[in-house]
């Protein structure tokens, strides 16, 4: 389950989706190819954090697991 | 002053207190500023410094901001602030009480979106850590701020990448 928030639920269309995958890398590739250029841009500035918490590309992403798409915050 | 931790009795219940002097919440509800003042004086803190974020009528380019729509990550944004407050007292142990309080959903312009308490026995460490506390706030955790204005709607301009809590300089 990827979920996305703020802008990237914009690019993205929806808030949440289910793309193919077992790390959060090749989770984060998914997301590239399924959503175009917009997403591009926006994931080049993009934190993608794994269950709540940062994560590296390696990082190994079960069907439970939640992966999410961070865009820049403006919070405050 | 510093209560203890583990179970207080109170004349009617038991409850289990982790964090008796850490007040964090993400709300939809208008912010509760009184309380927090309040709730943040303590007899051992002779300083108490607050900082209020409220919704301003204008934003770069864009004049006329009738409304501000804050979307977070939840619970994430909670841990975050949990994490913040954490960070805070290891920066300045003289921290009497903490509170992050950040508001959410859809907000006129003048509402409080953010409250910042920090309360410690001298005022400068009061001022140093509720500057850091706003500062990495707004720079760590995960909320979205989306601006209606006299021409239209959009996400804020105005945004960081997103950092780690205690990854970058600032307070000691």
């Amino acid at each position: 389950m990827v979920v996305f928030l703020g802008p990237a639920r914009e690019a993205a269309g929806t808030g949440r989706s289910v793309v193919p995958g077992t790390s959060v890398g090749e989770v984060v590739a998914s997301v590239r190819a399924r959503f175009g250029p917009g997403m591009d841009d926006l994931l080049a500035v993009s934190r993608v954090w794994l269950n709540g918490a940062p994560a590296d590309p390696d990082a190994p992403v079960g069907p439970d697991d939640e992966v999410a798409i961070l865009p820049p915050v403006s919070g405050g | 002053m510093r209560w203890p931790g583990g179970p207080v009795a109170t004349a009617l219940r038991v409850v289990e207190v982790t964090e008796p002097d850490t007040w964090v919440d993400l709300t939809a509800e208008p912010l509760p500023l009184a309380e927090v003042v309040a709730w943040a004086t303590v007899p051992g803190c002779g300083g108490l410094a607050v900082f209020v974020g409220t919704v301003r009528d204008h934003a770069e380019g864009r004049p006329g901001v009738v409304a501000l729509e804050y979307e977070a990550y939840e619970p994430a944004a909670q841990q975050v602030l949990s994490q913040i407050a954490g960070e805070a007292r290891r920066r300045w142990p003289e921290i009497g009480r903490v509170a992050l309080l950040h508001r959410t959903g859809r907000l006129a312009v003048g509402e409080a979106s953010v409250v910042v308490a920090v309360s410690t026995p001298h005022r400068a460490e009061a001022f140093a850590a509720a500057r850091w506390c706003i500062d990495t706030l707004k720079e760590s955790v995960p909320i979205w701020k989306r601006e209606a204005w006299s021409n239209g709607q959009a996400w804020s301009p105005d945004a960081h990448p997103l950092r780690e809590v205690g990854s970058g300089g600032g307070g000691r």
